[in-house]
This record gives C-alpha cells, structure tokens and sequence, in this order.
C-alpha cells in the first residue's frame, strides 16, 4: 500500500471541489481568485485554444440571491465593450445548477498592489483617467459600478487598466429596496451608506472616483487645482459633485492641458503662472528677441 | 486657424515690428521708415507662410525650428545685402534678429495651429 502525501491529499481536495463543466471545451486550471458571490478559476479553451477565466457562483443552492447578481454581473460586462472592461465569452450552467461565465483572463495585479510603483504624479493620472473614462463609458451605457475601489481596479502587464468586479452593479434608475448597502467603506458615497438611495446613481461613481484620486495622489503635495477636482467628486451632496464621469475626465485633462478646471476658481497669479508655463518657450523667444533689440539699440548709441 | 496662415499673420506682425525697431537701433534710417516697414513685412509674410506650410507637413519641432531659421534668415541676407546711402550694410542687425524671428514663427507652427486633415471616405 502506498500513502499519499499530505500536498497530494490537500491537492485533491482542492481539485475536488472545482466546478464540473458540463462542456468539454474549457478544462479548469486552478483558482486565481474568490470574493464574496462567486469564484474565478483559470481555465483552457480547447476549441480557441487560449486561457481564459471562468467566474463560477458560489451559490450553495441555485436560487441564491447570489446567482441573479452573478448572471445580473454577466449581462453588464456583456453589454459594457469597452478596453477598460473584461469582455465576455460565454456563459452557461453547471451540473449542479450553478450559474459561471468566460471572460478574458487578466495578467496584471490589482490597484492597490500596483500603486507604490507608480511614482509620478503624471503616472497616477494616467491611471486614473482610464478608470474615470471606463466609468464614463458605463454610465453614458446606462452602468453604474457602485463598488468603485483599489482592489476593483486590474493595471496589466502592458498598462492596461480594467475596471472589475461589476457584480453590485446596477442600472441606473433602476429602483430597489431602500436599506441595501453596497459599496467599501472609504470609497462609498454617503447616500449609500445612510441606505437612502433607492436608485442607482452616477453621482456615487463620481464619489467613489474623488475618493479613488484621493487615494492615489496620497499625502504628497498635491497643486491645489487637482485636489480642487478630487474634493469636487467627494462633496457630501451629489448635487455639488460633478453630474457625470464625462464632466470628470473632461476637467482632469484641461488640468493636464495646463487648462483653467471648473473645480477651482484660479487667481490672477495662478492664471498668469498657467500660462507662462503652457507657453515658457515662446515667451523665452520673444524675451531673446526684444533683449537683443534693446542691446542693438544700446551700442548704437554709445559712441 | 491652419498652419501656413498663423505663419503668415505672425510673420507680418513680427515683420512690422521688427521694421519698426529700426527707428530706435538706427535713428538714422528714420526717413526711410516707410519702405523699411513695408519691405521688413513682405519678408515676414513670405517666410511665415514658406515656415507655416513646412510645419502642416512636418511635424518635428527641430526641423520646423532649422527651418524658420534657415529661410529667414536666407531672406534677411537678401534685405542686408542692399547697401545703405554711405554703402555700407546692416548685416548684424538685419540678419541677427530676422533669424529669431524666424525661430519664432518656426516654434509658433510647429507648437500651434491646426494640422491639415484628409477627409474621411
């Protein structure tokens, strides 16, 4: 009799209690990652022969509440194209009833694990402004994320930024039960904490997003303009934040621009300083231009 | 506003004034402000609009700055060449200045205005 190691065992069970696919196409891997309704295991497409991620409800019985969020998420990806967005392949139901869907599968780490290397400013920007336009694009679709985090948000390998886990995810205007939280402390916006909204609104994206650009500029000397556009999304009342992602992306590259932002009201200093900078070189120009006049005009009448 | 035309406004402009400096670094010159002025235009809308139109076709700052300095200064060398009363030349003052207005115009079209677009069929 031959005994089986304790890793073959635990790996056993592991593999035990991965889904049973009722297609032959996709042969599970392993799981790359677990959240509160569903898990997402690693899989091989045997017909496009390519890796892909099968996201598979953790719903013990298949009229959990959590099987329409999961099929609820699979519908807002699929109507959601965009490069920001994890596309979807395929979606189906297991053995035992359980809902799971295809998508691509994501090589990059999360946000908040990708942050401390992005050092400069115009990094961290460049950043964000993927997110607030992935957001934009949903809300312009009728999308409103709800759950807007660092640990939502996939940076690739290449840069590529991916907005994640749409499983709370709603429609806006779609009405629900007043008292449903959704949301992580910190990045969820006051009307969803207090349970009081009983739509889904933009207006708690644009928070979530000021409180995301918050993050991510962290405590460094930030120029007064941009963390003008960062309290802006985070105001308490969503009458005072931007109306819509768009209007956020707008405002963020004016800033980039070295433009004038709707967020702050600039001085006569700033606005003098803004425009040195945007144009230094030809002021430098004209100053050479002017100073070798004065200079020509000097000698000549120096005998 | 397109390249060449931006060029050829800010060529004229700065050639005006670049005429009209003549009155304080050559007070002499004063009677024959007119002619300096005008002549002093004509060579900043040609080289404006040479520097312009070069800029809608290549965009390279570097290229678009040799260039404004090579042509305007191409043109100041024909204007410095015509002697003076007492037969002598301005070279310096004519050629020197005229290529940073040159560098001017090159840097303003290379940086500003807008590019020439193909339409879409």
């Amino acid at each position: 009799m031959t005994w089986l190691s304790d890793a073959v065992v635990g790996r056993l069970r592991e593999v035990a209690t991965w889904p049973e696919l009722t297609s032959d196409r996709y042969e599970i891997r392993r799981p790359v990652g677990r959240g509160g309704m569903g898990t997402v295991y690693a899989a091989y497409d045997t017909v496009l022969e390519r890796e892909v991620a099968i996201k598979v409800s953790n719903a013990l019985v298949p009229d959990d509440g959590l099987e329409e969020r999961l099929r609820l998420e699979a519908r807002v990806l699929a109507r959601l194209e965009h490069p920001g967005i994890v596309p979807v392949h395929d979606a189906g139901v297991l053995d035992d009833g359980r809902l799971y869907y295809v998508m691509k599968l994501v090589h990059g780490e999360t946000l908040a694990a990708r942050a401390p290397a992005l050092t400069t400013e115009a990094d961290r920007l460049a950043v964000f402004l993927r997110i607030a336009e992935t957001v934009a694009f949903a809300h312009d679709s009728g999308v409103v994320h709800r759950d807007l985090q660092p640990a939502n948000i996939m940076v690739g390998r290449f840069g590529e930024v991916l907005v994640l886990d749409w499983g709370v995810a709603r429609l806006v205007d779609l009405i629900e039960s007043p008292g449903i939280r959704v949301g992580t402390p910190g990045f969820m916006a006051p009307e969803l904490q207090r349970g009081d909204s009983a739509t889904a609104e933009p207006a708690a994206d644009i928070f979530a997003l000021g409180a995301l650009l918050n993050w991510i500029l962290g405590d460094a000397a930030v120029p007064r303009r941009l963390r003008a556009i960062a309290n802006k999304c985070a105001q308490p009342d969503p009458r005072d934040r931007y109306s819509n992602a768009a209007d956020l992306v707008a405002d963020l590259s004016r800033y980039r621009a070295g433009l004038p932002v709707s967020a702050h009201r600039d001085t006569l200093a700033e606005r003098a300083a803004l425009w040195f900078t945007k144009y230094q070189t030809l002021v430098f120009l004209i100053a050479a231009y002017l100073l070798m006049r004065a200079l020509f005009a000097f000698f000549q009448r120096t005998p | 506003m397109n390249k060449p035309l931006l060029g050829t406004l800010l060529g004229g402009v700065l050639g005006v004034f670049d005429g009209l400096t003549a009155l304080i670094s050559a007070p002499e010159t004063a009677p024959d402000i007119v002619g300096i002025v005008i002549g002093s235009m004509c060579k900043g809308l040609i080289v404006g609009a040479l520097v312009g139109w070069y800029a809608s076709r290549v965009h390279s700052l570097a290229k678009g700055l040799l260039v404004g300095v090579v042509v305007s200064a191409f043109f100041a060398f024909l204007i410095a060449a015509i002697p003076q009363s007492d037969g002598t030349h301005y070279w310096v003052e004519i050629m020197l200045p005229g290529m940073i207005v040159g560098l001017i115009v090159g840097y303003a079209t290379q940086t500003f205005g807008r590019t020439r677009t193909l339409p879409v069929r």
